[in-house]
């Protein structure tokens, strides 16, 4: 057993319910009590969807039990197919129902319907979300496009597949335009995007593609290692986060298709370089960033946040382990141990310890900055109602990077707007309680209390009450890292108590 | 009306009814055999309602000494995360021991898996005084005994910490009723009260604080000893036996009233406490009991029914003549549709109830026009098939069917929102009209959808 307060994944068969929602004429019949219906309501309350999830839920009871929940199955999978008319179906399993061992396969293929039915076996006490996701779109994508190798006719146009895109995908729908926008500029067809929008036809006609762009690894790359095997589907795999990845896909991408790279690469929307050049972004540098999130999203969010704004990453991990080797590796190139861990609270621990001035996370560390009155930007699943904007706001491309200055840079304290602080800090009515105008509320540290008691993590330094005093002269969003400085050079120096001078001392040493 | 089948006959005493209905109060003359003689569409389909984890989320703020251990799967922690989602979002007083896969290979493994988490969660939490283990489906399909479980670990942590089990599983509880097996395991920890205390009040069913301290003072201007179950603290537990007189103020507090009716305790029939005349009715129950005379009643409840009844004149132009559907989700919907037809005067085409009390619902169902529907259960396509038929002014209905109906152009009102939120009382009774009253408004703000 494990204890578990927040948890940043839910079971594997949401992730089916992902897929099927993404998706057009599916219809996924799952065995499980009434409350599993709860499901429904992440698709219509958080994404807003407009329909109900293309699911049909036995909603067996205990006086069922032992006698005829295979029958409910059989009627539920038959009233499903009349009522609705799918093209494909998929049965499977929730968690109570995979300990009553019905078989919902062999059921459905008894019932003999007209359409392919899939079973899916998704085993609930060992896997979660995201696996659920990428084994649904694999069993759906093997059971469609079929075992063999068809001969494509040599196409006038290069044409590829966009693989990984599902329903509660942090901003798939704004990054599958951008993607096919970048495609159309080089001229590539985009043959079948899926799951997002796809029928179970469009999956048979995934072969007729050149190659197949995996835009989420962690839900298509396992299908589409399985396209390139079957198939001789080549893949691209670099997801297009930020200037640099946008310009090395879209290279790739020019590569496998044989054209020139030249009008995707030339992007005059692309300002995010710029605008991290520009003057004002000087006080960007080095600021200490945590990121974590969902494995690809996170490596890819330390990349850009490290090489193009210039920040410092001290935090790199991510909740999902099916990608741990990946993370370890770029957390050590920024000299840190990867965390890897589904444990929220072992996560605000961290970041405690870290003392970021930004998060990059998902919405438990939006939740966790927000009580430790950090900045934070949301980059990952799982995400919260508000992070399915209205507005056009993807996460890839040169839009996208765009997207993410002005996502990652507007929590901070901007440049000019920083020494103003500094300059009224203790002006009666605009001073560090205040907090920056251009932060709610409630971003303001409270005054008094939440200041963090110097020197508590380590008994052996006292903060003398002058010492302290001066701290508190210091801005707020620089306090914390004054601190820890100071603390830091008092220990190597072996002081056991801070005077002015001493964080003056260390003000010196640590300046860059 | 309605184009589905449904029971032939008419209830056959439609006069009585009626004259029942136009009758004020009808608590004391709503004969039990009307409400059994109303026909009830009983379905047995999909259900679209949360399982009886959820009231988790709220039981949790209210017994603020209690820690709530689900023992169960991903799924049931997914549940109450989303169910909790839009709460505050701390370290809840609520936890899920996740089963994995080398838990479910035997019992004895099981058993000290549980012994661990709950050492891990008390080191954690030094502070709780009663722990909750939460049965679950999957707990409840491999025989994971948590009764026993709770047995064990009492005897290990006793007297510090009181360990109660019941079960929230999905196969056995729908979202309220979580609540009614809670209420009835800790009714079983209730001291017994003594053979010669005189009587007094027992009022059943968790209310927020505002709401409970707005009934004791009333309780207490009419002279009524009063007690509050479950009291803000579990080791508060007031004592339970024949002089006890129960007020139920939930509905869905059936298997807690019969705990508590077999220690002894009397039960006082009467409508449940939405709006101005609701709450009169359930007071009255009260006071008669303890033979208040009428005109000191009367002074007592007139100012805060006045008020009430000032705040329902204010959403009667919008609400009154529009027609209602009520999805079941928390067994409120017979009390609620009393409310709204009868205080706001709204017409209820059909009243949904995952589990209809009959007994408990009585004086509410007395009060429902006779071809208002009752349906209880699900079988959620036929009832979306009904209602998209009916096209009701308002659907009340879960967070899963409240935007597709919207899309296709009905107004809806979510159903968690009754029970998250305030709304028993004198003085709640305007913010539960405004609950129905603002989707409406808001249609009428934004005019024709864009
Ligand atoms: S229905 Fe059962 S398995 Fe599902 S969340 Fe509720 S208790 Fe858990």
């Amino acid at each position: 057993m494990k204890l578990a307060v927040w948890t940043y994944e839910g079971p594997p068969h949401v992730g089916a319910l992902r897929v099927a929602t993404a998706m057009r004429g599916l219809h996924y019949v799952l065995h499980a009590p009434q409350g599993d219906t709860y499901a429904d309501l992440l698709f219509t309350m958080i994404e807003r969807r407009d329909r109900r999830p293309p699911v049909t839920y036995t909603t067996f009871q205990a006086r069922d039990l032992g006698s005829d929940t295979a029958d409910l199955f059989k009627a539920a999978a038959r009233d499903a197919y009349d009522r609705f008319q799918p093209e494909a179906m998929i049965v499977g399993a929730s968690c109570t129902a995979e300990l009553i061992q019905d078989d919902p396969g062999g059921l459905a293929r008894a019932l003999d319907l007209p359409v392919p039915v899939i079973a899916l076996d998704l085993p609930s006490y060992q896997k979660k979300e995201s696996w659920g996701a990428a084994e649904t779109f694999f069993q759906l994508v093997k059971s469609l496009a079929g075992p063999a190798p068809r001969a494509r006719a040599a196409a006038v146009q290069p044409a590829c597949n966009i693989l990984g895109p599902t329903a509660l995908g942090f901003r798939h729908r704004d990054d599958v335009i951008e993607v096919t926008r970048i495609l159309e500029r080089l001229g590539v067809r985009v043959n079948v995007t899926a799951p997002w929008g796809a029928r179970p036809q469009d999956l048979a006609r995934l072969p007729d593609a050149d190659f197949n762009v995996v835009l989420y690894p962690e839900i298509a790359g396992v299908a589409a290692a399985w396209l390139e095997k079957t198939h001789g589907l080549p893949a691209v795999r670099i997801q297009p986060i930020g200037v640099k990845a946008t310009r090395a896909f879209i290279e790739e991408v020019a590569r496998l298709a044989g054209v020139d790279p030249a009008p995707a690469l030339d992007a005059p929307g692309s300002r995010s370089g710029w605008w991290s050049r520009s003057v004002d972004s000087n006080y960007l540098t080095q600021k200490r960033v945590f990121v974590f999130g969902e494995a690809n999203r996170a490596i890819a969010a330390a990349r850009v946040a490290a090489d193009e704004f210039g920040f410092e990453i001290v935090g790199l991990g991510a909740y999902n382990r099916e990608f741990a080797r990946e993370v370890r590796a770029a957390a050590e190139s920024y000299g840190l141990a990867a965390l890897i861990t589904d444990d929220y609270l072992e996560v605000e621990r961290a970041i405690a310890e870290a003392q970021p001035e930004l998060v990059l996370g998902t919405q438990m560390e939006r939740h966790i900055a927000k009580r430790l009155c950090l900045a934070c930007a949301v980059i990952s699943a799982p995400a919260h109602v508000q992070d399915f904007p209205a507005r056009y706001s993807p996460q890839m491309g040169f839009e996208g990077a765009n997207v993410l200055f002005d996502t990652w840079a507007h929590p901070l304290v901007m440049g000019l707007e920083e020494h103003l602080l500094a300059m009224f800090r203790d002006d009666f009515e605009f001073n560090d309680a205040a907090g920056p105008s251009h932060l709610h509320a409630g971003a303001a540290p409270p005054p008094v209390a939440a200041e963090p008691e110097p020197a508590a993590a380590d008994a052996a330094i006292v903060w003398t009450a002058e010492a302290t005093a001066e701290l508190s002269k210091i801005p707020f969003f620089v306090r914390g890292k004054a601190r820890r400085n100071t603390e830091a050079f008092a220990a190597s120096q072996g002081l056991s108590a801070i005077r002015i001078d001493t964080l003056y001392d260390a003000r010196s040493h640590f300046t860059r | 009306m309605p184009a589905w089948p449904r029971t032939p006959e008419a209830p056959r005493n439609v006069t009585l009814l009626t004259a029942l209905a136009a009758r004020q109060p009808a608590r004391s003359a709503a004969p039990e055999i009307t409400s059994r003689e109303r026909p009830v569409l009983r379905e047995r389909g999909q259900r679209e309602v949360f399982c009886g984890l959820t009231s988790i989320v709220w039981l949790h703020r209210k017994i603020q000494d209690a820690f709530f251990l689900v023992v169960g799967s991903r799924t049931c922690a997914h549940l109450l995360q989303s169910a909790a989602g839009v709460m505050i979002f701390a370290e809840p007083r609520f936890a899920t021991a996740i089963m994995e896969e080398r838990d479910l290979a035997g019992m004895a493994d099981a058993n000290a898996e549980l012994d661990r988490i709950v050492d891990e969660l008390l080191q954690r939490r030094p502070d709780i005084k009663t722990l909750f283990l939460v049965g679950s489906c999957p707990s409840e399909v491999i025989k994971l005994d948590l009764g026993r479980a709770a047995h064990r670990l009492s005897t290990r942590y006793a007297p510090r910490l009181r360990i109660v089990s019941y079960s929230g599983s999905g196969i056995e509880t729908t979202f309220t009723q979580g609540e009614d097996a809670c209420l009835a395991a800790l009714a079983a920890e209730a001291p017994a009260a003594p053979a010669d205390a005189s009587p007094s009040l027992l009022v059943v069913g968790s209310l927020p604080d505002i709401v409970e301290d707005q009934f004791a003072r009333l309780f207490e201007a009419l002279g009524v000893p009063v007690a509050f179950f479950p009291a803000r603290r579990s080791d508060r537990i007031p004592a339970i036996g024949p002089s006890t007189r129960v007020l139920l103020a939930q509905p869905f507090l059936g298997e807690t009233l019969s705990r508590l009716q077999s220690r002894g305790a009397t039960w006082l029939p009467a409508a449940f406490p939405f709006g101005a005349e609701g709450t009169t009715d359930w007071l009255r129950a009260a006071a008669e009991a303890w033979g208040v005379a009428p005109a000191r009643f009367q002074a007592c409840v007139a100012p805060g029914r006045a008020r009430a009844e000032r705040a329902l004149a204010r959403h009667r132009a919008l609400l009154a003549g529009k027609s209602v559907f009520f999805f079941p989700d928390s067994q409120l919907e017979p009390s609620l549709a009393r409310f709204l037809t009868r205080e706001l005067g709204m017409r209820a085409l059909e009243v949904g109830t995952p589990y209809l009390h009959r007994d408990i619902t009585a004086p509410e169902l007395a009060q429902l026009a006779p071809e208002t529907v009752l349906s209880e259960g699900q079988d959620v396509d036929l009832q979306l098939a009904r209602c998209r038929s009916l096209r009701p002014d308002l659907t009340v209905c879960g967070l899963g069917l409240a935007n597709p109906l919207e899309a296709e152009g009905l107004a809806t009102k979510w159903s968690i929102e009754l029970v998250f939120s305030p709304v028993h009382g004198f003085d709640q009774a305007g913010d539960l009209a405004g609950l129905f009253a603002r989707p409406l408004k808001r249609r009428e703000l934004l005019g024709a959808a864009a």
